[in-house]
């Protein structure tokens, strides 16, 4: 399984998400945002940081990058794509994802670890945990709180396209209570809470490797398949 | 082609939930500015543009905030026009 690992300026987790997919077995690489060859990738890990500064609104720059138009027909195939935190941000920026991310209710920057509970199993990212896991993985920003219109609010909920939901303390005031979703097609993922920095002993918290498990698992069963 | 100066006001949903403005009303009360309502933090972008006339300038920065400058999901937009220097 080829990963791609996007890297805009700006990009702080780029590393440790690259490092997760490693130890997960993916033959993960970086791609600078201005290339617009994805050497072969199978998947696409849009990490967190601070792409362009957050200028404008968070990803609204980064989603223009030349390496997005890339990522956005390899979605459209239905590659896997996932998106953390600011990777998120730019995925609902670049309309792989329903709704936005706005300022935290509380207009903190949040750097702390919550509870989340897994709502769908069914997509190349969360396959690998049982629906109503409950487990605590970092967050660590100031633009989380996702919105969206009812009528979208509603859509997402009835095709169960929740993927994570912040139990006990909604952090930062996101509707529904959302941590992370998927588009219709369940191929495209993003979640605001960091699983790359909840995968290793060392750090504490692991449960956030099955994120990264799940995409292995999610390309044996595709590998077998064929 | 003449130059115009345009801007552009954008301003967050009045149906979502604006924390900045929520706090900016707070505060102008605990100063003692009475019947503050509905307070809302926005974005003001400045910009020159060259254009064939003032139509066509409205048409360009509409467009302009449709694709970068405001969020469809979040965001409302009004465009100002006026001529450049």
């Amino acid at each position: 399984m080829r990963v791609a690992v996007l890297r805009f300026p700006g990009s702080n987790c780029d590393m440790d998400t690259l490092r997760a997919a490693q130890l997960a077995g993916a033959d993960a690489y970086f791609v600078w945002h201005r290339d617009t060859d994805l050497q072969g990738a199978d998947a696409v890990l849009v990490p967190g940081g601070f792409a362009y500064g957050d200028y404008l609104r968070a990803g609204a720059i980064a989603r223009f990058s030349p390496v997005m138009d890339s990522v956005v027909a390899l979605a459209r195939t239905g590659a896997p794509v996932l998106g953390i935190c600011n990777g998120f941000q730019i995925l609902c920026e670049a309309g792989l994802l329903d709704g936005a991310l706005v300022r935290n209710a509380g207009l903190k920057f949040l750097s702390r670890p919550v509870a989340v509970r897994v709502e769908s199993t069914d997509t190349p990212f969360s396959g690998a945990y049982r629906v109503g896991d409950t487990f605590r993985m970092p967050i660590a920003h100031g633009e989380g709180r996702f919105v969206a219109s009812e009528h979208t609010l509603n859509r997402i909920e009835q095709e169960s396209r929740v993927v994570l939901r912040y139990v006990g303390t909604n952090p930062n005031g996101s509707l529904r209570d959302i941590a992370g979703i998927t588009n219709p097609d369940r191929n495209v993922v993003g979640m605001m809470p960091h699983p790359e920095r909840a995968a290793h002993r060392q750090v504490g918290e692991t449960r956030g490797a099955g994120v990264f498990d799940s995409l292995m698992q999610f390309a044996q069963v595709i590998g077998g398949a064929q | 082609m003449a130059r115009f100066h345009v801007e552009v006001k954008v301003v967050p949903r009045a149906t979502l939930l604006d924390p900045q403005g929520q706090a900016v009303e707070h505060a102008l009360s605990a100063l003692g500015f009475p019947g503050v309502e509905r307070v809302r933090v926005g974005r003001l972008l400045t910009l020159d543009l060259e254009a064939s006339d003032a139509h066509a300038a409205r048409e360009a920065a509409q467009g302009m905030c449709e694709r970068l400058l405001a969020n469809p999901v979040t965001e409302d937009f009004s465009v100002g026009i006026a001529a450049g220097d």
